[in-house]
């Protein structure tokens, strides 16, 4: 008969305690197989977890045992200046991105005018300009010898005041022109999914256009804002080539300085926890301004914000603001780009840069694709693991794996040196030393801090693209007998195709336009199209980087060409 | 040895952080038997379900699932060692994947001409015969109900376990559903435990229904035992519309204004009557009252009356009646119908 008490515990089963020695049936079926099964995932989800971290962290352990000798010389050098131009640039591109950001994604959204849906993933567009190249071009066409300013002399005399281009000014300049897309993408979604109804009931409860707007959605939009203005800061931050054109010096600059002038491995890792120090301040900056909000919260189907159709000279003045921002950050210099790439190639001098184009194209391809495909396993065991075991392990295990994008270039780049060199002592001390030590710019080095820094977009796509499929999906895969490799084999891999391809496309991008950990960490004789570029550019040939600099817009454009499918959804008409 | 039950789960316990979604359950599954485990959102019994298939592990206490140990809360079983089937509210079908090659999936290992017939056979089962080539998209919502309940059934699994495997449907398909999934465990013999939060589904489908509050399993009995001898307030009111009565306590009997209470013994308060234990009457004797509440039913109509005592009861009256609120009228027990003593919910 069957037994069911409702609360009293039935005498007849053995307690659990002693259910592992019970009789030998159990045995059959927890083998040892099964423990195995169990444990594979997540195991490989934390070594994928510590192999991000362990750069990270062979920095910080560097900074317990500061050679004061350094800091000291240091700061009675360029250590002060530095922190400064750092503090500067920082803060002023971010302005600058929030306000142009910001305001173009209230001009595109708010408002109708011609071609104002065009505009509003068209202005995304200069994501695709790598900060370098937009640089060089700015100096080129308005540095003292370029034609505007030798127009503005003949035109106002040779006296006439230009502003300095090769200035902090100008570094500010040229970021923001290409940075401000992300705040202007998380502010647009942000409108799209959250602003409609506030705005409106805002206007009903007697507040005009502009009151509303500052009172209610400029303060709904703030978490958006302030994670746009972190990414923003992050970005600039890992950057040491672009503002050395300006002669801008920051701490990012001051690690290749040491680096790439001493090859002191030690004193450029002290000086590198300092940019570490700069990225945690900012992450701690953004929790701030977040606040309690969440960004990306979307309320289900809330109502779109109803735009307002411009006419007249208001309309005409909206045009040409998006106009000339598309034009300045990404029509001109392109532009400019492609006439200097046709004179190389067919100017008088012949083309000898050209005969080279295709080594340096194979070097960026073959690099990033090596980045993107262990980016893309990577994700995926992260990612499965989590769902076949769902716990803190894991947990712990995809958050630190998506820490990349909060550690700067010079970050990773000078880790990932500690590391690896730990390791050659290491095979050295156990009798295996390799020919050819691992660490010193080597192959291996590179991809590794490649894949730390971009593990992260990738992790997201696939992450978002796993979540899609329920998890009873997985669960009655599994109910059917399928042990996790199949069910990630036959069920999550063709379920979530689209996005593990999409995460490829967007680590190949980045891995392309990165430069500096390719300028730290290139074996010689590795050039990629971006280290090309950034050499030309450094000994002023700038008609000549043309063509590799235009190699890896068009490159870039393929993320932005996937965004703007995303985004035509956003600036389709409001659904009443 | 003991006989050998298809499940046994003995003292389970389920803790997420400082709740305790399962608190102490034990339940016994004979074989071929249908048990539909009900209890309102949040009681445990999805957690409970959950254990059983390998998607949680237990914090405490033991299941068994044909006398072996699958989960002694240190090792756990994976679900895909344990040949047990589910089938979930939402369908939960591969989406990329045929009609055959989604009732295959479990089939594994097997000769194909094999795994033909049997995709066959289940399909016929679920009367879904000819569809082995569609794709889920291509299905309504009950086919692909029913396709997931073929696939489960495929690998003849010693226990299915089904979660609200009806909550997305209409009313119409689901009761279809429902005579589909019994008739499909009946053809096969297969034991299963059906949760739900829905009462009549769990006292049209169970051979027991169980019935849990608060992670604990209060009554596990037939539908007639818990529906009209509930082991307390809250299963009675759980399971369908109930009224309580106040009972004074004799000398040896036990009485409520609508009469005397059978069985009950001298620390039970209260009575429990249905509503169609209760009818109104236009003679002179029961109790008179106010009609508070008027809901028409179609077969007939559910009122509430006041009694003139101070409580309500809900009784109710032929179709062909026409109660309106505000009316004074008698009720009293219908002739055949008793009061059931009930113990409060502790």
């Amino acid at each position: 008969m069957t037994s069911v008490d409702a609360e009293r515990p039935s005498a007849s089963t053995s307690s659990p305690s002693e259910s592992p020695s019970g009789p030998p049936s159990d045995r059959v079926v927890l083998s040892a197989g099964d423990r195995a099964s169990r444990s594979g995932w997540p195991v490989a989800a934390v070594v994928v977890g510590v192999l991000v971290v362990i750069p990270v962290a062979f920095l910080s352990v560097s900074i317990l045992d500061p050679n004061e000798e350094v800091w000291r010389q240091q700061w009675r050098t360029r250590l002060p200046g530095q922190l400064v131009d750092t503090a500067v640039l920082l803060v002023g591109v971010s302005i600058g991105s929030l306000v142009l950001g910001c305001g173009l994604a209230w001009l595109v959204t708010a408002y109708r005018f011609p071609g104002s849906r065009l505009f509003g993933w068209l202005l995304v567009a200069p994501l695709a300009m790598p900060s370098y190249v937009l640089g060089f071009v700015t100096l080129s066409v308005f540095g003292f010898t370029g034609p505007i300013q030798g127009w503005w002399r003949d035109t106002f005399g040779d006296d006439a005041w230009f502003p300095p281009v090769r200035s902090m000014g100008g570094a500010i300049v040229v970021f923001t022109l290409v940075l401000y897309p992300y705040v202007f993408l998380l502010a647009r979604t942000a409108l799209a999914d959250q602003a409609g109804a506030a705005y409106d009931v805002a206007r009903s409860l007697g507040a005009g256009p502009v009151e509303a707007a500052r009172r209610v959605v400029l303060p709904l939009l703030r978490p958006a804002l302030a994670a746009g203005a972190s990414i923003v800061m992050m970005e600039t931050l890992t950057d040491f080539a672009t503002v050395q054109y300006f002669s801008v010096d920051t701490v990012s600059v001051g690690v290749f300085r040491i680096w790439r002038g001493t090859f002191d491995r030690d004193a450029a890792a002290e000086f590198a926890t300092l940019v570490l120090v700069v990225a945690l301040l900012i992450i701690g900056i953004e929790r701030i301004l977040r606040g309690r909000a969440r960004y990306g919260e979307s309320a289900g189907a809330a109502r779109r914000l109803a735009a307002r159709r411009l006419t007249g000279v208001r309309a005409a003045a909206a045009f040409c603001t998006c106009s000339f921002v598309l034009l300045l950050a990404f029509g001109a210099p392109t532009a400019q780009l492609v006439v200097w790439a046709i004179d190389e190639a067919t100017g008088p001098r012949g083309t000898p840069l050209v005969d080279q184009f295709p080594g340096f194209l194979q070097n960026s391809v073959v690099l990033a694709a090596f980045t993107a495909v262990i980016c893309v396993i990577a994700a995926v065991v992260v990612t499965n693991a989590q769902r076949f075991h769902p716990g803190r392990t894991t947990g712990i295990a995809t958050r630190v794996t998506a820490i990349g994008y909060a550690v700067p270039g010079p970050v990773v780049a000078i880790g990932v040196v500690l590391a690896l060199v730990a390791l050659d002592d290491a095979l050295e001390f156990i009798g295996l030393g390799l020919p050819g030590a691992v660490a010193t710019g080597s192959f291996v080095g590179l991809v590794y801090a490649y894949c730390v820094r971009f593990l992260a977009p990738g992790l997201n796509t696939i992450e978002s693209g796993l979540a899609q499929v329920p998890e009873m999906v997985t669960a009655s895969a599994r109910s059917l007998g399928a042990r996790p490799s199949r069910v990630a084999s036959r069920i999550h891999l063709p379920l979530s195709r689209a996005s593990i391809l999409t995460g490829a496309v967007l680590v190949t991008v980045d891995a392309v336009k990165e430069l500096p950990i390719a300028l730290l960490l290139r074996p010689i004789g590795f050039d990629t199209l971006s280290v090309w570029t950034f050499n030309l550019v450094s000994e002023s040939r700038f008609e000549q980087a043309a063509l590799p600099a235009l190699a890896i817009i068009v490159v870039a454009l393929v993320p932005v060409a996937l965004l703007s499918r995303q985004l035509a959804r956003l600036s389709g008409e409001p659904s009443s | 040895m003991t006989e050998v039950l298809p499940l046994e789960v003995d003292r389970a316990v389920k803790a997420f952080g400082d709740t305790v979604a399962v608190g102490g359950v034990t339940i016994s599954l004979d074989h071929r038997e249908i048990i539909a485990v009900v209890g309102p959102s949040g009681c445990g019994k999805s957690t409970l379900l959950r254990a059983i298939g390998g998607l949680e592990s237990l914090d405490d206490g033991s299941i068994r699932l044909a006398g072996l140990v699958v989960d002694d809360g240190d090792t756990r079983v994976p679900p895909e060692r344990r040949s047990v089937g589910l089938v979930f509210q939402e369908h939960a079908l591969f989406p990329h994947l045929t009609v055959h090659a989604n009732v295959s999936f479990g089939l594994r290992g097997r000769p194909r001409a094999e795994v033909d017939d049997r995709v066959d056979e289940m399909l016929g089962v679920v009367s879904l015969a000819g569809y082995e080539g569609r794709y889920p998209h291509e299905l309504s919502g009950g086919e692909r109900q029913r396709v997931a309940l073929a696939r489960a059934l495929a690998p003849s699994p010693a226990l299915m376990l089904f979660d609200e495997p009806f909550a997305s449907l209409d009313r119409n398909l689901r009761d279809e559903l429902r005579r589909h999934v019994v008739s499909a465990l009946r053809a096969t013999g297969t034991a299963a435990l059906i949760v739900t939060h829905d009462q009549h589904e769990a006292l049209a489908i169970g051979d027991r229904v169980a019935v849990m509050r608060s992670g604990r399993l209060v009554q596990a009995d037939s539908p007639d035992a818990v529906f009209h001898s509930p082991a307390d307030e809250f299963v009675a009111a759980f399971l369908g519309e109930a009224s309580f009565l106040p009972i004074e306590n004799g000398d040896g009997t036990a009485v409520s204004v609508l009469g005397p209470v059978p069985g009950a013994s001298s620390t039970t308060h209260r009575a429990m009557v249905r509503p169609d234990d209760i009818e109104l009457t236009d003679e002179h004797e029961g109790v008179e009252g106010e009609i508070t509440e008027v809901e028409y039913r179609g077969t007939h109509w559910f009122v509430d009356v006041r009694l003139d005592h101070g409580i309500s009861v809900g009784a109710l009256a032929p179709h062909l009646d026409r109660p309106e609120i505000g009316d004074r009228r008698r009720v009293r027990l219908v002739a055949g119908h008793a009061q059931v003593p009930v113990e409060p919910v502790d």
